[in-house]
């Protein structure tokens, strides 16, 4: 595969603390991973936070890691963290910009490609370095056409889906040098005021953008997601819902998937009570394998899922788990 | 208040979207984004209460004037298509550098306070436009609003408040600012009869580049607005589809059992 020459940027994400620490996010890993492989030059990272989990960035063979002195600004604006990254393209001058298509990296990925009159695209599933330029693909029209996309001005600025890409410590991990890197903020970074900033309440599973296995319960859950939960736990997934449950205050709107929710691109897309409707399915059709549990016949999801049972979900999942508790005990 | 409100005339999801050569194929069964009316339902509400008047501005073809329409029986009270083939083609950013030049001429003849936007469209469904398009504003910008709160009175006060990657936020800016919408902010309003007469006689106004020109800087308009093009556009089949069994009482077991052979 051919490669550019350039080194490439990667704008990571970290969880965590001043307190207990920062510890860079899986999608950040696979995005590093991605990079490695996009360029023959340096893969350099860009921090948000004063102390960058450099463990995980060696593991990652990533060259240095420049920390944007953000001052009192908020990381959680995008116009501050797009004025951070644009001082590091500036001193980098890198052949490609990477970051997490979550809100957040959509958001930069716009205003950063106005900035530098580059070429972006969001949600990429994957890339390539061709002769005429980068090629992005993505998924388009709720998942039913691919589609590709030349880069053909600027700086590309790629906003990569979550989970598409598997992360992988590189064969020779490094110890990244941390730059320090001052930044001039816009007028438009400094007039928007962060009032309040409050990390939702864990629920103690994998987050729903990064899970391999979502689980998903929708209006035939009537608003009682105990097996949905329990399904989730018994296959190490995560917890979904469609808008209706959010709209019901059946769950909290974080988990809700689809156009205006989560978007999810996991190994494994289990719809329990989930009809399958178009803005949902927005949300999900990208998943490598679907499975549903519905009780109408003519759920729509029957036709795009691998396997689909149309019965009563309270009396079939209960009895999947049991059934996989017992191949499980018996290995 | 003079509230400009972005809107992009949009393939139904549910009519039969695809690709020909390389395009989206429009003009078929278009209508107006679907979350650009919760951005219309908020401008309309906010001039209703603090007075001003709505500018609803969308680029397109010509028939994009039927989304401008739209946005006119809910209240809007004038109507602005920017029109060219030379846009055609024209990707996210590009769409957002047209708009911003527009909304420059229209801040010429009298200040804008406010510009709204929908949180996406449901086309390309980048999200990409509004935070490009405050950017070329310089205007604050606030997205993803499920709460839009206003006070004062010229400047105004804009606080929202947002649920986005794993956080709950607040953010307040003031006035010229730009806000981007979810569908969650309100409920839009369905047009009576009366409504959808009056807006025949609403003015509406289409624009070209030259119109343009004194505010749009751009050497080469064709590489200005198309910074990615697509160079393929497949159909996507999913495989597998589907094995469904009606449970009889086993379903589960039969359940688990793929789950187990094929994925686990």
């Amino acid at each position: 595969m051919t490669t550019i020459d350039r080194p490439v940027l990667v704008l990571t994400d970290h969880t965590g603390d001043a307190v207990s620490g920062y510890t860079l996010t899986t999608p950040s890993a696979q995005l590093l991973t991605l990079a490695r492989g996009l360029t023959s030059a340096e893969v350099i990272a860009v921090a948000l936070n004063p102390a960058p989990d450099l463990d995980a960035l060696g593991r990652q063979a990533v060259a240095r890691v420049l920390v944007p002195d953000l001052g009192a600004h908020s990381p959680r604006v995008s116009a501050v963290v797009t004025d951070a990254l644009a001082a590091c393209v500036e001193q980098i001058r890198p052949g490609v910009v990477l970051c997490v298509a979550n809100y957040r990296g959509r958001e930069v990925a716009g205003r950063l490609g106005a900035l530098l009159g580059s070429g972006a695209a969001v949600d990429v599933t994957s890339l390539e370095v061709s002769e005429e330029g980068l090629l992005a693909s993505k998924s388009a029209l709720a998942g039913s056409w691919t589609t590709c996309l030349r880069i053909t001005r600027g700086t590309p600025v790629i906003a990569l889906r979550p989970s598409v890409v598997t992360e992988e410590d590189a064969q020779a991990p490094t110890v990244p040098e941390r730059v320090n890197m001052p930044v001039s903020f816009s007028r438009e970074a400094e007039g928007v005021e962060v009032l309040s900033s409050a990390e939702q309440v864990s629920t103690g599973r994998v987050s729903l953008a990064e899970a391999r296995t979502v689980v998903v319960g929708g209006r035939g859950t009537d608003g009682d997601f105990s097996p949905v939960e329990a399904l989730a736990d018994a296959l190490d997934g995560a917890v979904g819902a469609t808008r209706v449950c959010a709209d019901e205050g059946w769950v909290p709107r974080s988990i809700q998937i689809g156009q205006t929710g989560v978007s999810v691109s996991p190994n494994l897309y289990v719809g329990l009570g989930v009809s399958g409707a178009i803005h949902h399915t927005v949300g999900m059709r990208s998943a490598a394998h679907v499975v549903a549990v519905c009780d109408d016949p003519d759920a729509p999801i029957f036709e795009i899922c691998d396997f689909g049972v149309v019965g009563d979900l309270f009396e079939v999942v209960p009895q999947a788990i049991e059934a996989l508790e017992q191949a499980r005990g018996a290995r | 208040m003079r509230i400009v409100v972005c809107v992009k005339h949009v393939p139904d999801v549910q009519s039969d979207r695809r690709f020909e050569d390389g395009r989206l194929v429009r003009g078929e069964d278009d209508v107006l984004n679907e979350l650009d009316e919760n951005a219309v339902e908020a401008a309309v509400s906010l001039v209703e209460e603090h007075g001003g008047e709505v500018i609803a501005l969308t680029m397109g073809p010509a028939d994009a004037e039927d989304a401008l329409m739209r946005a006119l029986q809910m209240g809007a009270d004038r109507g602005v298509l920017v029109s060219d083939d030379r846009l055609e083609g024209a990707d996210a950013l590009g769409t957002a550098l047209v708009l911003s030049a527009a909304i420059t001429r229209l801040h010429g003849e009298s200040p804008v306070d406010l510009v709204l936007t929908g949180m996406a469209s449901l086309d390309a469904m980048t999200s990409m436009m509004p935070s490009a398009l405050a950017c070329h504003l310089h205007l604050p910008f606030l997205g993803l609003a499920h709460e839009l709160q206003v006070e004062g009175e010229g400047p105004w006060t804009v606080t929202i408040s947002r649920s986005a990657d794993g956080f709950d936020d607040r953010l307040r800016a003031t006035t010229p600012a730009l806000v981007s919408v979810t569908d969650q902010v309100n409920e839009p309003r369905y047009p009576a009869f009366a409504a959808m007469k009056a807006a025949r006689s609403k003015p509406m106004d289409e624009w070209d580049l030259d119109e343009l020109a004194e505010v749009l800087h751009v050497d080469d308009v064709e590489d200005a607005f198309t910074a990615t093009r697509v160079v393929a556009a497949d159909a996507k089949v999913r495989e597998g589809a589907g094995t469904v069994v009606t449970d009889s009482g086993d379903a589960g077991k039969q359940l688990a059992a793929h789950l187990l052979e094929e994925v686990l």
